[in-house]
């Protein structure tokens, strides 16, 4: 395992050698130190390999992550994981703004709870929230879908696409043509497997699924909205 | 003897005011429509140069050198773009033009030495394998956008507004929307798709430098990042972007074109190009980055005479996109099939048109293979020789832009200047602060 303190080398160093070194030398373990809250921590990452950041985070931790399943035993700021490709990343504290913004795919794992616009604009990335998430979550959200283990704030699923909400506790209310639909088994499984790659224990049956009524798909002069 | 029939127009209430309000009442909708604003705004044409004569030196017009080679991104990037010409092609998506389109302007742009740029909808194989100079969009949208293609481009380009638009998302209407271009946006096929008018995951320069931080970080420092913006309250929003972190900042005036968007903003949203051009060469110059972050302008950019006075009064180089489009047959009565031209009246008479007037993208139903996505209209525009016709027009405006720059007695086109030009009429002087022709007089800044 390599081993890279922040206290020592600056962020551009470190991704870097996340960059180069690390898939010329075939590393397949790596451990952040000191990471105090800095941007842009294993940002652009294109190579498989396990990062472990061992503290807080600043923004756009693993943005644009492809390959690499990256840990942050700690909190984050705005955008982490934003644009994921593929692999994971898992924050074993809090994620603030953004959360998965526009991925594409992999899956983010948030064991606290994540604030404003988590999933917002995402297109095809798995995310799931240990704790509650925050107004307007997974605005104009086209793909993926995003499992909420606590409560949900306003706006939820606002001019939504094809993604798809699955909520356990409340919903404090929905955004724009976003409506609850009825749970179906593909939907029961999907939340199962879903929650067991979190490793989060709670019974699918108890989840709600959010999804768009499609109103606001093509120009309609008599839906009444704000388009 | 018979009453003669008198009708006065109302001004208020004219015409176009009149139609316009019973299609309102009729529809419930306001109108989406592509291309640029059609009002009269004070634009480059209200501006002449003071070229040599006695008190100044001009250059012979045919043989001696002028330099046009404009370099791009000195700021950060470790990599700055090289280009033979300031005249670049700007931002279009696919999904607004056809794949064929895309690879014609790869194509003019690269034989031309200069730079063509995606949009919104990502990158298409056929305009990076065609283009040498490619400026990728990073837009609120990202559809589209990922590493592979960030790392495949020369240059990125976040976009934070457009002149149609400024304030206002990207809008695609569902029938341009086909398997093609949904997949490429993750979204249904059919789809009316409107994109987001804010970033997701940034709000503010604070956070937008943090955000450049991280597209330099992904690209290991290599690409120049411009800055797009839609003119409005220029001066401050050129500041904020060199603040954050810019390279290079693109101001796309009100004149800007659009594939699609409400009437609404084209018209009635925005600053004209000349007074949005001037508002950010005084901010560059508040800050003294003059050089250091390099200026590009775009909105209603159509002649050499245009990119001259452009770069006279401290644009370092232009974007165009309508131009463009014209120069590939917009607008034009026929289209070119196997080296024959071919009347297109009958589709722009289905749109309600006619060759000169129409603006209708976001049909998708381009009566020139333009900007439409249907497979036999597509076919209209060869790729071959929609290349040559922008190639053609790109050399046609660095032509004239060194004959002028040569007649003010500049051996290079970056060597034009504020001092090369005045004003003909009180608006422009105003905006542009060049004196009125024949005085000094810059209202609002001195003295009749």
């Amino acid at each position: 395992m390599e081993s890279l303190d922040l206290h020592k080398i600056s962020v551009r160093d470190l991704n870097h050698f996340l960059h180069k070194e690390a898939p010329a030398k075939g590393v397949k373990q790596v451990e952040v130190l000191n990471p105090d809250g800095a941007h842009n921590i294993a940002a652009g990452m294109d190579y498989a390999t396990t990062i472990d950041i061992q503290g807080h985070g600043g923004y756009y931790v693993g943005g644009m992550n492809k390959h690499a399943d990256i840990t942050v035993h700690g909190n984050v700021g705005w955008g982490v994981a934003e644009n994921m490709m593929s692999g994971s990343v898992r924050v074993k504290g809090f994620a603030s703004e953004s959360a998965g913004a526009s991925g594409h795919g992999g899956t983010l794992i948030i064991e606290g709870d994540a604030s404003l616009r988590c999933g917002i604009s995402m297109k095809g990335i798995d995310i799931v929230v240990g704790g509650n998430v925050g107004n307007f979550s997974c605005f104009m959200a086209q793909a993926g879908r995003l499992v909420v283990c606590g409560d949900a704030g306003d706006g939820l699923g606002d001019s939504l696409y094809e993604a798809v909400i699955y909520v356990k506790g409340k919903i404090k209310s929905l955004g724009a043509d976003a409506r609850v639909e009825e749970m179906t088994d593909a939907d029961y499984a999907a939340v199962k497997e879903l929650l067991d790659r979190a490793g989060f224990k709670h019974d699918p049956k108890e989840f709600k699924r959010v999804a768009s009524a499609k109103t606001l798909y093509n120009w309609n002069a008599d839906a009444n909205q704000e388009y | 003897m018979s009453k003669k029939l008198v009708l006065e127009e109302s001004a208020g209430y004219n015409q176009k005011v009149i139609e316009y309000i019973h299609r309102a009442s009729a529809t419930g909708l306001y109108e989406i429509r592509g291309m640029g604003a059609k009002r009269h705004l004070p634009s480059f044409d209200d501006l002449v140069f003071l070229a040599g004569s006695a008190s100044r030196y001009p250059l012979e017009g045919y043989r001696e050198k002028c330099v046009t080679k404009t370099i791009l991104g000195t700021r950060f990037a470790k990599k700055p773009i090289e280009l033979e010409t300031p005249i670049t092609i700007a931002g279009m998506s696919f999904g607004a033009l056809s794949a064929n389109v895309k690879e014609a302007l790869g194509r003019a742009a690269t034989e031309v030495g200069t730079s063509t740029t995606t949009g919104d909808g990502g990158m298409t194989p056929e305009e990076r394998q065609s283009s040498k100079t490619l400026v990728y969009q990073c837009l609120p949208s990202r559809y589209g956008f990922n590493p592979d293609d960030l790392r495949k481009a020369d240059a990125i380009e976040l976009v934070i507004g457009q002149g149609a638009k400024p304030g206002g998302g990207g809008m695609l209407l569902g029938q341009k929307v086909t398997q093609r271009v949904a997949g490429m946006r993750t979204l249904p096929v059919g789809v009316d798709q409107r994109s987001a008018c804010r970033h997701p995951d940034w709000t503010g320069p604070d956070d937008l430098a943090i955000k450049i931080q991280e597209l330099r970080e992904i690209t290991d420092w290599e690409k120049p990042i411009y800055i797009k913006v839609g003119a409005t309250r220029t001066f401050n929003d050129v500041k904020l972007a060199v603040h954050a972190g810019a390279d290079v900042i693109v101001v796309d005036g009100m004149q800007g074109g659009t594939a699609a968007t409400q009437t609404v903003f084209i018209e009635h949203v925005g600053i004209p190009t000349l007074a949005a051009l001037r508002q950010a060469v005084d901010a560059l110059d508040d800050m003294n980055m003059r050089g250091k972050v390099q200026l590009i302008v775009s909105g209603g950019i159509r002649t050499g005479a245009d990119v001259a006075k452009a770069l006279a009064m401290g644009a370092d180089a232009v974007a165009i996109g309508q131009g463009i489009l014209y120069s590939l047959g917009c607008n034009s009565a026929t289209y070119v099939k196997n080296g024959e031209h071919l009347s297109a009246e009958a589709e722009y008479a289905a749109l309600n048109t006619a060759p000169g007037y129409c603006h209708h993208c976001q049909s998708g139903k381009c009566p020139v293979g333009v900007t439409t996505q249907d497979e036999i209209l597509e076919q209209r525009l060869e790729p071959l020789v929609g290349a040559k016709r922008v190639k053609n027009y790109l050399k046609t405006l660095n032509m004239e832009l060194t004959t002028v720059a040569r007649a003010c007695g500049k051996s290079n086109v970056h060597h034009l200047e504020r001092e090369d030009l005045v004003a003909l009429t009180i608006e422009a002087a105003a905006m542009a602060r060049i004196p009125l022709a024949g005085t000094d007089w810059i209202p609002g800044h001195s003295r009749f």
